[in-house]
C-alpha cells in the first residue's frame, strides 16, 4: 500500500484557493488526523457574515472539520489508489455542535478520528480547538470518498 | 434462519433510514432499496453495517454490492448464516 506524505495529500485536495480550508497537516495515521487552519480576515464571507460584526460562519467551521478531518484522512486511506486531483469526498451526514465563536485571524486546530471506513464510506467523530485548546465545535461528519476516475471511465 | 423473519428483521433495521413508509409498509423480497425506499449510497452502507452486527456476519465488497434489493439481501444473509452454521 502506498502512504502518502502530509504534502502529497494536501496537494491531492479537489479544492481552489477561495474554498481551501486546510493550511497544515500534523499528524495522520489509518485512525486519525489532526490539522490546523487559520482564517485570514479578507476571506470573503466576513464581509456579510455579519455586517459589521465578523465572525466565521458555522457553515465554514463545518467545512474546514470536513476538508481536515474527512476529506485529508480519507485521501490518505485511498493511498495510491487514486491518481492525483481525482480524489473527492461527497459528504453525506455531519452532526456537530458549535460552543463558541470564531473571529477573524483566529487559527484552529481540527482533531478527526475514524469511526469507521468501510465501503467508500468514511464516518469520523471531529473536534474543533482555538490556539488555547478550548473547544469550539465537536460532532460526526460521514463521506463517500469518491475517485473521478469512474465518471470518465463510465 | 427463515428466509420471512430475515425480511422481518431487515424491515426493522432499514426503517430509520427511509421516508417512504408506505413502500416500508408494503416491503417485499422485490423492494428496491434505491428505487422504490430512496435510499442513497451512504446510507446503504449504514444498513449492510447494522446487517451484519445484527446476524452476526461479516459482508464483503462483492457482497455488498449486490445487496440492493430485499431479495439479493436475504440471499447474502441467508447463505453467510448457513456457511456459518456448518462451520
Amino acid at each position: 500500500m502506498v502512504v502518502l506524505s502530509a504534502g502529497q495529500i494536501l496537494e491531492r485536495l479537489p479544492y481552489g484557493e477561495a474554498f481551501r480550508f486546510v493550511d497544515e497537516i500534523l499528524e495522520i495515521s489509518q485512525d486519525g488526523i489532526g490539522g490546523c487552519y487559520t482564517y485570514d480576515s479578507a476571506l470573503f464571507f466576513y464581509d456579510g457574515h455579519f455586517r459589521d460584526f465578523p465572525v466565521t460562519p458555522a457553515a465554514i467551521l463545518t467545512e474546514t472539520m470536513a476538508q481536515i478531518g474527512l476529506v485529508c484522512l480519507g485521501i490518505y486511506l485511498m493511498g495510491g489508489k487514486v491518481p492525483p486531483g481525482k480524489a473527492s469526498v461527497a459528504m453525506t451526514s455531519s452532526s456537530l455542535d458549535f460552543l463558541k465563536p470564531v473571529y477573524p485571524g483566529e487559527k484552529v486546530f481540527v482533531t478527526g478520528t475514524k469511526n469507521y471506513f468501510r465501503f467508500n464510506k468514511l464516518s469520523c467523530k471531529v473536534q474543533m480547538h482555538d490556539a488555547g485548546g478550548e473547544l469550539i465545535a465537536k460532532g460526526t461528519i460521514s463521506g463517500m470518498l469518491i475517485s473521478r476516475t469512474d465518471e470518465s471511465g463510465k | 434462519m427463515d428466509r420471512l423473519l430475515i425480511i422481518g428483521e431487515l424491515k426493522a433495521i432499514v426503517s430509520p433510514y427511509t421516508e417512504e413508509r408506505s413502500k416500508l409498509e408494503e416491503l417485499s423480497e422485490d423492494t428496491d432499496f434505491l428505487k422504490d425506499l430512496k435510499i442513497n449510497s451512504a446510507n446503504l452502507v449504514d444498513i449492510v453495517l447494522d446487517i451484519e452486527e445484527k446476524f452476526g456476519i461479516e459482508v464483503d465488497n462483492d457482497s455488498m454490492a449486490k445487496m440492493l434489493t430485499v431479495r439479493a439481501t436475504v440471499e447474502v444473509v441467508a447463505q453467510k448464516l448457513s456457511g456459518d452454521a456448518g462451520q
